[in-house]
């Protein structure tokens, strides 16, 4: 059995409950279990917002994500809040354009990725959160095409059709970044 | 079977209200249940029904005593301090045998309390929801499968017994997102020949009222009513269990406090202890049966709940007090963590916590 628990976190506006609903629907495409569930409240305008997801093999029980395998810091409130809370082997994720500091803790895999600053030099500067999702499924082996452009497609409406290309092309950006 | 969506939870209730065949929503925003309210304002109008933010929680209320009225299904939904609104209009409706659909996504009280999930409106919801003699039936949903289903059960049992149906939820059964299958099959509505919808001079006119002034009359009214209640105690019960035919130590918990509570038990388990489950579905009634069951093997009972300790005082009257009920909770918005449910199980089973 396999369970994986993702904590989204950053300042409300950069898209992290987005990121979780890409993740969300993409664990729905693949027909696993799956929970999301956002902060809510005063907290989202302007201070910290959060969401976490977990995606399973098996029913979910809490979707509460306490102690996350993955944790994704948009910026440094959030790192400085969770770091000490994801499992010994688990995952950082990091936008070091807005995270200057380096994540302490020694047993967990940490990956830092400029996303804010890339999302600008590609004119796409509200995208800064998908290529940190292209990353992501890079790193974890989920970087599944097909799958991919199958929730791509769920996640975003007829209407925004000509945004699905951009969102593809900042997912690669994310996952070809060394 | 039908291809699963991902919805929030509160959408999820309004989706199925629509498949139920409700045409009338009636609400006043608040976090955290608003979802409903803008996911109706979007789609009644493109099926040719009504959406109507009320000037009050109170006047959505009558707003449902009126179109419940015409026999036609009708909800509305709130979150704690505003049902503590409605209070008024749902014992109106209990005195005038009118069914209808009342939503509560409880958030911590009391008074205007905060925001964040909370369980403490048990008391309200299965014994003081507003004056005079009555009940509602009570369902009490854990996932967002469970928002859906119970929705248009909701619904059926409400026509069924011309009682107020309440959906229990909480801020995290609200907010979160789930896959969920609308493939819900929903039953044929019941005629109403007591509704009001003209006479057309064809039989004699029908009325609502909840006014009784010969005392012989209302207690005849109440007794009667009484008669229906004793039905949905002895046939609509519903609870789930998870791994108690063998358990020494079982958890109460319904809605987010099971979900937590699953986890522990599982945890427990993984650790030798026998711990089950109890997850009543329905709060009122409450399935007093497997719990009374349960009490012949079990040595103790734990509580978990999301409020001081609310419904313990169910568990504690189904076991009939024969082994010990303890609490395990948090309040004012938090919730408990599987590891003080762990600690909690531990601690009933004899160990040190």
């Amino acid at each position: 059995m396999s369970t994986t628990q993702y904590l989204f976190s950053g300042f409300g506006g950069q898209g992290v409950l987005f990121s979780g609903k890409l993740l969300a629907y993409k664990g729905l495409t693949e027909g696993k279990q799956l929970s999301w569930l956002p902060s809510y409240g005063p907290e989202m305008r302007g201070g910290t917002a959060s969401c976490g997801v977990i995606l399973s093999d098996e029913a979910v029980g809490s979707p509460i994500v306490t102690h996350p395998d993955v944790l994704i810091a948009m910026n440094l409130p959030s790192l400085d809040r969770y770091e000490d809370a994801v499992v010994p082997g688990g995952w950082i994720f990091a936008d070091s354009s807005l995270i200057e500091r380096k994540v302490k803790r020694a047993d967990v895999k940490t990956v830092y990725i400029p996303a804010t600053r890339l999302a600008s030099e590609h004119n796409m500067p509200k995208l800064a959160n998908i290529i940190l999702m292209g990353k992501i499924f890079k790193e974890l082996n989920e970087f599944n095409e097909e799958s991919i452009q199958a929730t791509l497609k769920k996640i975003i409406s007829a209407r925004h059709a000509d945004m699905l290309e951009t969102n593809y092309q900042a997912l690669k950006i994310g996952a070809d970044f060394e | 079977m039908a291809e699963k969506v991902l919805m929030k939870g509160n959408e999820a209730i309004a989706e199925a209200a629509i498949l139920a065949g409700c045409r009338h929503y009636f609400g006043y925003p608040i976090t955290p249940q608003t979802e409903i309210a803008a996911y109706m304002a979007k789609k009644m109008p493109k099926i040719g029904g009504t959406f109507l933010q009320a000037e009050s929680e109170i006047a959505a209320i009558n707003m449902v005593y009126g179109v419940s009225s015409t026999g036609k299904r009708v909800m509305t939904s709130s979150s704690s301090p505003g049902i503590s609104l409605k209070s008024e209009g749902l014992s109106y409706l209990a005195g005038a045998d009118l069914p209808a659909l009342v939503v509560n996504v409880q958030r911590g009280g009391p008074g205007l309390g905060g925001i964040q999930p909370s369980q403490s409106d048990y008391f309200q919801a299965t014994r003081g929801a507003g004056h005079g003699d009555f009940r509602m039936i009570v369902l009490a949903p854990a996932s967002v499968q469970e928002m859906a289903e119970l929705t248009v059960k909701g619904f059926e049992l409400a026509d069924e017994y011309r009682m107020t149906s309440l959906i229990l939820a909480d801020g995290t059964m609200g907010q979160m997102m789930e896959p969920v299958s609308l493939d819900i099959t929903v039953k044929p509505q019941p005629e109403k020949p007591w509704a009001v919808t003209g006479t057309k001079c064809a039989r004699f006119h029908n009325s609502i009222n909840s006014l009784s002034l010969v005392p012989e009359e209302l207690e005849k009214f109440n007794s009667d009513r009484y008669e229906r209640y004793a039905k949905v105690e002895a046939n609509e019960a519903m609870a789930e269990e998870y791994m108690v035919d063998d358990a020494e130590v079982v958890i109460a918990a319904f809605g987010i406090a099971a979900r937590v509570s699953k986890n522990a038990v599982n945890e427990a388990r993984k650790q030798g202890i026998k711990a089950g489950l109890i997850r009543p579905i329905t709060l009122w009634p409450f399935p007093k049966e497997v719990f009374a069951d349960a009490a012949k093997h079990a040595k103790a009972f734990i509580s978990v709940e999301l409020s001081m300790g609310q419904m313990i005082e169910d568990v504690r009257l189904s076991t009939r007090c024969r082994v010990p009920v303890t609490l395990c909770n948090r309040a004012g918005g938090m919730i408990p963590s599987p590891e003080q449910v762990l600690a909690a199980i531990k601690q009933a089973n004899g160990g040190e916590a």
